[in-house]
């Protein structure tokens, strides 16, 4: 029999419906792979006292007919939501010691649906991070390895704990929050799945902001059925959240037709870019036969700014972070280093709480926001994202969908790629897009590389039509067949 | 226009952020290789495009000016690393 700990969402589900075990067997195999797993350092906060309360509570819960949408299922949050009464950090010693008397909306969402919490993911820095490996907390191992190499690899960032968590079997799902690709990579990276939903979908409120026009809550799991069925349980408006959109949230497990016959996809030739591995482009290739023969048509379509995404992101971005974390000063929560006057006590804070990478993004953006520059930095990066929207735009008058590959490469070795923030940076090449505009976007595991590490391909779809673009997924998911499991699975 | 050290450091002013001597160095070529390749949008023409404020189409919604939440003191400052008598605390700004 399947171990408890590596079950789907959907599998895991239909057995507590059964009655063939309880929510509290369910979490007790979840809790011994967390501490299985710690090799791979995916936990920043493990809370067992608490998750084996909130199945008690569940079990209860079912006994009296109550069954929400996550009814008994462990899951894992990544630690950039607040979570009351539960250290929250976002990965930065700037943070140290942080217990948020409140709950993130997403989470206490969840928490109403019956879901229960494993423990707190290990993530790049506030977020910022294509590796995982700018967290205070140390690097995160991606359990997947390359065939005959040792070596251990990321898990993608900045969702990375997370990627690492559902990847080794130890939770069923975890949340991630997608800025530039952050659910989408490391899902790619680790052969997940993982949504980015549409701009507005999913509350922000409660979640450590880092770049607020572009931030998005979603699951990383391992299949397109189990994101759709917890997209449900996390979105929704919030009068919290002023960008949170007042639309009601439909049940996308219903979306999974496996019907894509006369939808149009968009192959976006842009996207083909210079030294791409010939083996994404051959996925890609591979992704297009797929629907095809699934019934879809498909369109090649321009998106003709897509080279300045990228650029317009690293002033957008770093904009945005330098004023949100404006708030970390050591007066109201976290770290205080003394300083001699209040501004020295203010730089001291900052200096030694921030991490390199925050450090340099804060650079960036106070730069680009100051008198003098703003204009043509931080405004230019703002047309550029108007035009790159109505590139969206224009295509969807023509196609349903969009499909592209994920990610550039598959994960890199932990080290690679570490001395030039541009490389690093390029990660997202093929993500950003659609945070820039808003749009919903999906990594589905597709194929291995000749070293056996996995690699994704992304469906973009149209603003709140998360589930055309999951219907697609799911036959992408059909036509792929993904089966292959990481070198390290937790408990085996 | 090309950062130099100065610059780094004044911005570090700016943001509040002690960078140590040492690695305003490192940061004077990081930063300058990063505005040189955020420069490549310099090439698009976007005379008379709007810059972008909300990328979905919404209004922002009005509420009633009613206090909905508070009386919550301690519990605000049940993180601040230094509160005193009810208050966050700060090192002296007033002789």
């Amino acid at each position: 029999m399947t171990r408890l700990n590596e079950l789907t969402i959907a599998d895991a589900r239909d057995g507590l419906a059964k009655g063939d075990f309880t929510a509290r067997e369910l979490t007790g195999a979840c809790i011994a792979a967390v501490e299985a797993a710690r090799p791979l350092n995916a936990f920043i906060t493990e809370t067992p006292d608490r998750a084996l309360d909130m199945a008690k509570a569940s079990d209860a819960r079912r006994a009296k007919g109550e069954v929400g949408i996550l009814e008994g299922i462990p899951v894992a949050i990544k630690d950039l939501f607040c979570t009351q009464g539960v250290l929250t950090t976002a990965a930065s010693h700037i943070l140290d010691g942080f217990v948020p008397p409140y709950e993130s909306s997403v989470t206490a969402k969840m928490w109403r649906e019956g879901a229960i919490l494993l423990g707190k993911t290990n993530l790049d820095e506030f977020a910022m991070g294509s590796s995982n490996t700018t967290s205070y907390y140390g690097h995160v191992e991606n359990p997947w390895r390359r065939r005959g190499d040792n070596r251990p690899l990321v898990p993608g960032g900045s969702s990375g704990g997370s990627a690492a968590t559902v990847a080794a079997r130890v939770a069923p799902g975890a949340t991630g929050t997608d800025t530039g690709g952050s659910i989408r990579q490391p899902a790619s990276f680790a052969g997940l799945v993982g949504m980015k939903p549409t701009y507005g979908r999913c509350s922000r409120w409660g979640i450590v902001a880092f770049a607020s026009s572009l931030d998005q809550a979603g699951p990383l799991t391992r299949t397109v059925r189990d994101g759709a069925i917890m997209l449900r349980a996390m979105a929704g408006h919030d009068p919290k959240d002023s960008t949170s959109v007042d639309r009601p949230v439909p049940n996308y497990e219903a979306a999974l037709t496996g019907d894509v016959r006369g939808l149009k996809i968009g192959i976006p030739k842009e996207y083909r870019v210079e030294n791409m591995p010939e083996e994404i482009e051959s996925l890609w290739r591979q992704g297009i036969a797929w629907l095809k023969a699934a019934g879809a048509t498909t369109v090649d379509i321009s998106l003709p700014h897509t080279k300045y995404a990228l650029p317009a992101y690293y002033i957008v971005a770093p904009a945005e972070a330098s004023s949100n974390l404006a708030r970390y000063d050591g007066v109201r929560y976290g770290l205080r280093v003394p300083g001699g006057s209040l501004t020295e006590m203010y730089e001291a804070t900052r200096g030694e709480g921030f991490g390199t990478e925050v450090k340099r993004r804060v650079m960036i953006g106070t730069y680009v926001l100051s008198a003098g520059y703003y204009d043509a930095y931080y405004n230019k990066a703002r047309r550029v994202r108007t035009l790159i929207l109505r590139d969206f735009t224009q295509a969807f008058e023509k196609v349903d969908a969009i499909l592209t590959p994920t990610a550039p490469s598959a994960a890199f070795a932990i080290g690679e790629k570490m001395d030039d923030p541009i490389a690093m940076y390029l990660n997202d090449v093929f993500t950003v897009p659609a945070n820039l505009s808003g749009l919903p976007g999906i990594s589905v595991p597709a194929a291995l590389t000749g070293d056996g590490l996995p690699l994704g391909l992304q469906v973009i779809g149209r603003a709140f039509d998360e589930e055309t673009m999951l219907r697609v997924a799911g036959v992408l998911e059909e036509a792929a067949g993904f089966d292959a499991e990481p070198a390290f699975v937790a408990g085996r | 226009m090309a950062i130099d050290k100065a610059m780094v450091a004044d911005i570090a002013r700016l943001a509040r952020m002690r960078v140590p001597e040492e690695q305003q160095e490192a940061l004077v070529g990081e930063l300058n290789n990063i505005l040189g390749w955020v420069e490549q949008l310099s090439e698009l023409d976007t005379k008379g495009v709007e810059p972008m404020t909300s990328v979905v189409e919404v209004r922002l919604p009005l509420r009633p000016d009613a206090v909905s939440d508070g009386d919550c003191r301690d519990k605000v400052l049940a993180n601040a690393p230094e509160p005193a008598r009810g208050f966050f605390s700060v090192p002296k700004v007033v002789e």
